[in-house]
């Protein structure tokens, strides 16, 4: 090749552009195929589709004054009846209306901590994958303490002195679960940075940032994608199990703290499944949704798992 | 074989020459010593980190103890300031951190607010409590999950893999706590053949065996719990493991030397499959302290779960701050343990 390569001109870089857009639509259409060749993971999407519309339409189903403890209708712990299709609680609200209310904050919770933890794992990955040198030695031995730190025992730690809110709680999950992510784009980082075409790049005179947004980001995403799907299920849990041993945001219903009132109040021992069943499941339910459909992600996005369907 | 020049230590040749014996032993150490050194500095680092995080967490960042301790009295300002000589909170913050670090590296731990005993003392009383479950837990977890997610592996796609994949998964998204509720709702209160909660009840006699057979009785229905949130995630190891290995040339020849199906698969493909596993093993050792601690509360067993959950809720800061340390202290040391292992189950990493 001659070094006459013209100068782009707006028309040639507009084509370029469009050019750019149809091969990305392309390999989006293929990864599609790909994922709807998998049944679990189809059956996953479906599934977390009913889940999001039934937390995004809870208000326009269930008044938000079935919340409300003081207008509370029901008695302590019915079970079961065609007023309350799941029962009541201890102060008689329905067990229903709060699963249905308590999905928001689960979802709500779950998904804006795996957003904060992936943006910092994949900026820290990229960065000190790219960078190198005593920077990413640094960032590699600080991801690799939090891996090994045991999550739920800093998360407990850092709620009990931080005080317990949603944003408390979401900043605390964040914080323990980044550090896998980053050892992914780091890993992956590393095999995109031998790569020919950015050698080509950096000769061409491109700087660290083009090279790491340009490049390789967006050979980084789609797997950073599948794990972020594989993190969520572990967010939500852990929302629940800290909102289970109390350390939620006493102002909100979440399907952790409905299971923590639960068991203060001796659920267990009134022998009260309904109160008990209703959020639990909806717990399984999301979680296993979420994993399916991370599972088919990483099959359709991870070479090494092609050709594997579970 | 000559006596010198640099012989491939994974040739694991007999070694000829009484002087190249005597010579080779002392060069695998000197590599050994140099990767032993690299990951004892790494964990020393990392449990130095820790010192460091626990005091920044709940003496900086956490307000003035004085506050919780009484909070339910008034207290005078004399009063106060003797309190705070005390527990040595009037003096200059470097000098807290010097003792707290010799304090923490000697075992003299302090005092915990709710029990005004040493700390020190609680934990030695309910460590074996907290062995016993996620010890018998994490046992049964891996032994499971290995013989069946070898069995998975082995027979990908059939119908047993499915069943078994999708029953792990089922599991593995139920959370600990709720699992464990369900547990107790069903064995304890149903069926009643099983304690609802405790270690041990009151009424047995104290003699060893009838001690015995009930903390067994009522060690059921954690460990139950335990091992079915956690053994989904050593099938799904296991599982992946084998399935690397399941195109090699080796168990060509093995079947091609008549082996029987299941032969092949224990003799030659489980060895292998095992190497990559030991790691993820030890690494999951955070998983297992994190499913303790959660059991434990679900099922008020008294170890030291349930003390650091009570300590967060008295709150018992010093007990809190010591069993940090103590959980995070553990799971590094258990990774060290695995590298350290590791050396000597896998000899392709001495050349590296």
């Amino acid at each position: 090749m001659t070094a006459s390569t013209p100068t782009p001109a707006p028309a040639a870089s507009a084509a370029r552009r469009r050019l750019a857009r149809a091969r990305r639509r392309q390999s989006l259409a293929r990864s599609w195929a790909a994922y709807r060749a998998q049944r679990t993971g189809m059956i996953g999407l479906v599934l977390l589709g009913a889940i999001v519309v039934l937390a995004i339409a809870a208000p326009v189903l269930v008044d938000e004054s079935a919340l409300s403890v003081t207008q509370a209708t029901g008695g302590r712990m019915e079970p079961p009846s065609a007023a309350f299709p799941l029962g009541t609680d201890e102060v008689g609200r329905s067990v229903l209306a709060l699963t249905l209310w308590g999905s928001r904050i689960s979802l709500l919770i779950g998904l804006t901590a795996t957003v904060v933890a992936v943006v910092i794992g994949t900026a820290v990955g990229v960065t000190s994958g790219h960078v190198g040198g005593w920077y990413g030695w640094v960032a590699l031995r600080v991801s690799d303490w939090f891996m090994v730190l045991p999550s739920l025992v800093v998360a407990i730690a850092l709620l009990a002195v931080l005080g317990r809110s949603m944003a408390t709680t979401i900043i605390v999950i964040a914080l323990v679960s980044w550090s896998g992510t980053t050892r992914l784009v780091r890993a992956q980082t590393l095999t995109v940075q031998s790569r020919p075409y950015l050698e080509r790049a950096r000769a061409l005179g491109a700087g660290h940032w083009h090279q790491m947004t340009k490049h390789i980001l967006p050979n980084v995403l789609p797997l950073v994608l599948a794990s972020a799907t594989l993190l969520v299920p572990s967010a939500i849990l852990m929302e629940s199990s800290l909102a289970w041993l109390g350390l939620g945001d006493p102002n909100v219903v979440s399907w952790g703290s409905i299971l923590n009132r639960a068991s203060d109040n001796g659920a267990v021992s009134a022998h009260a499944w309904w109160y008990l069943l209703p959020p639990g499941l909806a717990i399984l339910l999301v979680v296993l949704a979420f994993m399916m459909c991370g599972r088919a992600l990483e099959a359709v996005f991870n070479p090494r798992l092609r050709g594997e369907s579970a | 074989m000559t006596a010198d020049g640099p012989t491939p230590a994974d040739a694991a040749a007999p070694s000829g020459a009484a002087p190249s014996a005597g010579r080779r032993p002392g060069r695998v150490a000197n590599g050994f010593g140099r990767y032993l050194c690299k990951h004892v500095a790494g964990a020393a680092v990392s449990l130095l980190l820790v010192l460091f995080s626990s005091f920044f967490i709940f003496r900086l960042i956490a307000g003035d103890p004085i506050d919780q301790l009484t909070k339910e009295r008034p207290v005078s300002p004399e009063e106060r300031a003797a309190l705070r000589a005390e527990l040595g909170l009037d003096r200059p913050m470097w000098e807290q951190f010097w003792d707290y670090i010799i304090g923490t590296l000697t075992m003299d731990l302090g005092d915990s607010f709710q029990y005004r005993r040493p700390i020190f003392d609680l934990i030695v009383e309910r460590l074996p409590a907290t062995i016993l479950l996620s010890g018998t837990g994490m046992v049964l977890a891996v032994l499971l999950g290995f013989w069946i997610g070898t069995r998975t592996g082995w027979r990908q796609g059939s119908r047993y893999d499915r069943g078994h994949v999708a029953a792990g998964l089922l599991l593995y998204s139920a959370p600990t706590f709720w699992l464990g509720m369900i547990v107790i709702l069903v064995f304890a209160r149903y069926l009643g053949i099983f304690p609802v909660n405790g270690m041990r009840s009151p009424s047995t006699p104290p003699q060893f065996w009838p001690q015995a057979l009930d903390i067994a009785h009522h060690l059921v229905l954690p460990v139950l719990t335990y091992t079915a949130v956690v053994y989904a995630g050593y099938l799904m190891i296991m599982r992946s493991s084998i399935l690397d290995e399941i195109g090699s040339d080796y168990l060509t020849t093995a079947r091609a030397k008549g082996l029987r199906d299941d032969q092949v698969r224990d003799r030659h493909a489980v060895p292998n499959a095992l190497l990559p596993t030991v790691t993820l093993v030890f690494l999951a050792i955070g998983g297992i302290v994190n499913g303790s601690i959660v059991t434990e509360a679900v099922f008020s067993w008294p170890g030291l779960g349930s003390l650091f959950v009570q300590a967060v809720f008295y709150p018992d800061r010093p007990v809190l701050q010591a069993l940090f340390v103590l959980f995070s202290a553990s799971t590094i040391l258990a990774v060290l343990a695995a590298e350290i292992l590791y050396w000597f189950i896998d000899p392709r990493i001495r050349k590296s």
